[in-house]
């Protein structure tokens, strides 16, 4: 059993879905993004999502592209998100890291996911890596008990859901929409049709993220999720308030899952 | 366009293919396998919102090749459209000032738009047709792209939106306005660089969004399979016709072909002609900026190292970390970090050579190529004149070199007014 089943198994004990929240390492600084991650869980996220700030964030929209690019321009390192890892996991905050593949694969795949299990990392959100291209993250993942965090979207047929599910451990990420991260009005009608079809083929938790912002839509995620994930909305409430901003974002959506629509 | 000569090449290489690459299934020895690599080179590093239209586009594609309705229609256009075959013209005063070699020009300047690029994009956009979408996105450089699929898409009757760097776009600010004429939505793009790799990153973002009604006319040999193998199946055409003209021409085929290569779609278009030519060398010119050692170039084969960009393995210019650098050329089409997953693969194999040439070798091929023989070319093309130039003057007189003339230098007067000082500088935009 990985630490990922071992949150799952809790909050489905509680009867609810997981909380899990995205900020970049690194944003604005290492130190604060340590703080920020730190305020999220401490406000009520079950799981952070450490990510790893990209040069061509082709699946992010504007808000985490600035992030990135902050946080690139005050100098961040790839092998800093190791220090930001290992420091949430000192105090006990569940991380995974998310990252386009290119910094994994120029890091060496399997060194990375050896650094990675090294800091109390549990494993990785990959956003524009397939299983079918990823046999080398499979066999590294295996290795260090890294979880892998594959995507599957609207647009995904039933034989890429089963390929894609069966590849995957931790819990399976839902793309709400199609279309890149970014809070929205409205989370899409396809995303509780994508998570049907998801269940069908896995006993994975099912996480939906793309677009959350508020406890509303938190609710009505977990109404039909096993996890809401919230990214774009937590980096604007890091800039607009800082760690206060987060942590109160934080119990907001914690309120939300708690209380499904 | 498969003329006798061709037949008979076919016939050759045919009895080396296995079985399954028999030509009934329309792919030869140089396509990629089934998932798109080109030795270890391509693949899908693509989000998987995008696997279902990479499919559907994939499987559209090679029906499409097959089908003598496409085909026939395709050839049509390129014949009555574009302007096809473009002519092949010997460049004597040019070759003066390389090494007294034989210069032959495959003439893609006088296709219309004035590039390479229309035979990509009459193809992908009759492929939009038949997948029954309705809108194009595409991304552009220095706006021959753009403006190429502006035009087909005014031609077939679809939305066209432009992504385009806003750096590119105050360069190249005329195409801004010809791609609005022909009735394109022109979008200009502030992240990151504001150049090419950041018109590819919004086409993406807005491909993603969009898929359901929207094709993705990627400009280039590059990205996602089946990206590479079908823009460079589009781009065949230059090859086969310059072989055939050549033989004709000279009845020999040339000693060198060389084209510039920025992602790289002119290059492999003229090189696959001449592929199973092994006397045939095969050069491609990198944009070497401002020198190799400045760390101001675009030189992606020369400099950089394998990496992951806009969906395929290939080699790359990323720093020690894997982020990738920002490319630099005079040439709005050539500064691209990345390039052609066939390209990493045809260098690592030794079958083609590349090189790079600087701003200033390419402004001076693209001055002496206008006084020489009354041709202004795309600075893009002027450095394959100048990586030819240096290769005459390394091969002699006896040889015979063939430059891919990929598209004319009107989009460029502007940048060549600022180099060489033509008029005063309150004058220019």
């Amino acid at each position: 059993m990985s630490r990922l089943d071992e949150v799952f198994a809790k909050t489905r004990a509680e009867g609810r879905a997981a909380l899990i929240g995205y900020l970049p390492a690194g944003y604005p600084t290492v130190a604060e993004s340590i703080e920020l991650l730190g305020a999220m869980a401490d406000g009520g996220c079950d799981v952070v999502e450490v990510g790893l700030p990209y040069s061509d964030p082709v699946m992010d929209g504007p808000t985490i592209q600035a992030a990135s690019v902050t946080a690139l321009d005050a100098g961040f390192r790839v092998r800093q998100v190791f220090d930001v890892v290992s420091e949430l996991a000192r105090r006990q905050v569940p991380a995974v890291v998310m990252t386009y593949w290119n910094p994994v694969h120029h890091y060496g795949v399997a060194a990375f996911a050896k650094d990675l299990a090294a800091a109390g990392g549990l494993g990785i959100v990959t956003p524009d890596l397939i299983p079918d291209e990823a046999a080398d993250w499979l066999a590294a993942s295996r290795d260090t008990g890294m979880d892998r965090i594959f995507l599957v979207a609207p647009s995904s047929t039933e034989e890429r859901l089963a390929l894609t599910t069966s590849a995957a451990s931790g819990f399976v990420y839902a793309t709400a929409v199609m279309g890149v991260t970014g809070a929205r009005d409205a989370v899409g009608v396809d995303a509780a049709d994508l998570v049907r079809r998801t269940r069908a083929h896995t006993e994975l938790p099912i996480g939906v993220g793309l677009g959350v912002r508020d406890g509303a839509q938190a609710a009505t995620v977990a109404g039909f999720a096993d996890a809401v994930i919230v990214g774009s909305a937590f980096v604007a409430a890091a800039e607009r308030g800082g760690v206060t901003a987060v942590r109160e974002l934080a119990s907001e959506l914690a309120e939300g899952v708690r209380n499904p629509a | 366009m498969m003329g006798r000569v061709d037949d008979e090449r076919e016939a050759v290489t045919e009895s080396d293919m296995p079985e399954s690459d028999m030509p009934k299934s329309g792919k030869n020895r140089h396509d990629p396998d089934e998932n798109g690599r080109f030795g270890p080179y391509g693949g899908r590093f693509m989000p998987e919102a995008l696997i279902a239209a990479l499919d559907e586009l994939s499987t559209a594609y090679d029906k499409a090749r097959l089908d003598p309705e496409f085909t026939g229609e395709l050839d049509r256009l390129l014949r009555e459209y574009a302007g096809r075959p473009s002519l092949l013209t010997e460049a004597p005063r040019f070759a003066e000032h390389a090494g007294g070699a034989t210069i032959l020009l495959k003439r893609e300047d006088l296709n219309h738009t004035g590039s390479h690029k229309i035979n990509n994009v009459l193809g992908q956009a009759l492929l939009t047709k038949r997948m029954g979408k309705k809108r194009v996105i595409a991304e552009t450089g220095a706006g021959q792209h753009g403006v190429a699929s502006a035009t087909a898409c005014a031609l077939l009757g679809l939305e066209c939106v432009v992504y385009m760097g806003e750096v590119d776009t105050e360069r190249q600010a005329l195409n801004v306005a010809r791609m609005r004429l022909l009735g394109a939505e022109v979008i200009p793009v502030r992240t990151g660089s504001r150049t090419l790799k950041d018109a590819i990153n919004e086409a993406l973002r807005d491909w993603v969004a969009n898929v359901e009604d929207s094709h993705y006319l990627l400009g280039t040999a590059a990205g996602a399979h089946p990206f590479p193998v079908m823009v460079r199946n589009l781009h065949k055409v230059i090859g086969e016709e310059a072989h055939q003209q050549t033989l004709e021409r000279l009845g020999r085929l040339p000693d060198a072909v060389v084209a510039c290569v920025g992602g790289g779609s002119n290059a492999i278009g003229v090189f696959h002609g001449f592929l199973d030519d092994p006397n045939v060398r095969l050069i491609g010119i990198e944009p070497g900026g401002k020198g190799l050692d400045s760390g101001e170039h675009g030189a992606t084969l020369s400099e950089g190292t394998p990496g992951l960009l806009h969906g395929a393995l290939s080699y790359l210019l990323q720093d020690e970390d894997g982020q990738t650098i920002e490319a630099y050329s005079i040439s709005a089409g050539l500064d691209y970090p990345g390039v052609g997953p066939e390209h990493s693969w045809l260098k690592d194999t030794g079958r083609a050579e590349y090189r790079a040439a600087t701003d200033a070798e390419a402004m001076e091929a693209f001055q002496l190529l206008s006084r020489t023989e009354g041709i202004i070319p795309a600075i893009e093309s002027a450095h394959a004149l100048a990586g030819a130039r240096t290769l005459g003057q390394e091969l002699g007189p006896d040889a015979v070199i063939l430059v891919n003339l990929s598209g004319r230098g009107d989009k460029d007067v502007d940048t060549a007014a600022r180099w060489f000082g033509l008029v005063s500088e309150e004058n220019l935009g």
